[in-house]
């Protein structure tokens, strides 16, 4: 049908659910990371804190 | 854990330029394509990300070797990052492929060659990830990843030949497209360009990720030994 018309199809809208969904998972996976970091950092310090606690 | 290095935050700023310049230059430089209309201009993201996602999973056979080879528990980290990362990427460009395929092929989806093995290659790293979690020892663990994701680097050629040797209604980027696909267009200069850039630019964000990734298991390494001799 695409191919009948006269003139660019009207698709702007599919053009803007995809870059919804390149720039959305992108950054929910920067966020991720971000998040697992700080977990981890926490994690640390507390090991950290438990260790220095069972030496003294 | 050290603190981050400079050149990381580096990498992170020229990134995100890169994207942001990149980005301007799908929506306010290329021209919009004669029949699809803007819908084309997510090709430029769209094959970037597939190609991270392919990138990727390369990364991760070489990674694979080099730790049968050396026995280095970092190389594991690398093959797990990179592996990590392309499965985001390749989802992406999975999920972009199936909204721009809405209006030019009418249907969200097809059994079409690259379809099909786009989706088997997105399948088998996704099952990497969930495998390795069911692996305790960390030995094991990381021998069964690099074993994996050498074996598992066998979808990728195909993948990406998959439109060259069969029969097929996807485009092809570069070189002659079978005669039965539907949304190929003649490349202007202006979008051969931005679609060089974009495949440079997600190559950078690829190496930012891949080195963040990277920290986050050497952290969680850490974590992990420290737990075990808080415990004993």
């Amino acid at each position: 049908m695409l191919f009948l018309q006269q003139g660019p199809a009207q698709t702007t809208n599919y053009m803007i659910a995809g870059y919804t969904v390149i720039f959305g998972v992108i950054l929910f996976y920067v966020l991720s990371l971000y998040l697992r970091h700080r977990n981890l950092k926490r994690d640390l310090d507390t090991l950290q804190e438990l260790e220095n606690k069972t030496n003294t | 854990m050290e603190t981050k290095p400079r050149l990381l935050t580096t990498l992170d700023f020229v990134t995100i330029i890169l994207l942001a310049v990149a980005t301007t230059l799908v929506f306010f430089f290329t021209p919009i394509e004669a029949v699809m209309g803007n819908v084309q201009k997510v090709f430029y993201f769209h094959v970037a990300n597939a190609w991270v996602g392919m990138l990727g999973f390369m990364a991760s056979a070489i990674a694979g070797i080099a730790y049968l080879r050396t026995g280095k528990r970092s190389w594991d980290i690398v093959g797990m990052a990179s592996v990590e990362i392309s499965v985001v990427f390749l989802l992406i460009a999975i999920v972009t492929g199936s909204i721009w395929a809405r209006p030019v092929w009418n249907t969200w989806w097809t059994w079409d060659p690259r379809l099909t093995t786009a989706a088997i290659m997105e399948l088998i790293y996704a099952a990497y990830l969930l495998l390795r979690q069911g692996i305790e020892d960390p030995d094991r663990r990381a021998r069964f990843g690099a074993v994996y994701a050498i074996l598992g680097f066998i979808s990728v050629p195909l993948t990406f030949l998959s439109i060259r040797i069969f029969r097929t209604i996807h485009p092809v980027v570069i070189g002659n497209s079978d005669p039965s696909a539907q949304g190929s267009f003649d490349m202007s200069s202006a979008m051969l360009r931005t679609f060089m850039f974009s495949l440079l630019v997600f190559s950078f964000i690829f190496a930012d990720l891949l080195w963040h990734r990277i920290r986050l298991g050497h952290l969680a390494d850490k974590v992990e030994q420290l737990k075990l001799k808080v415990t004993q």
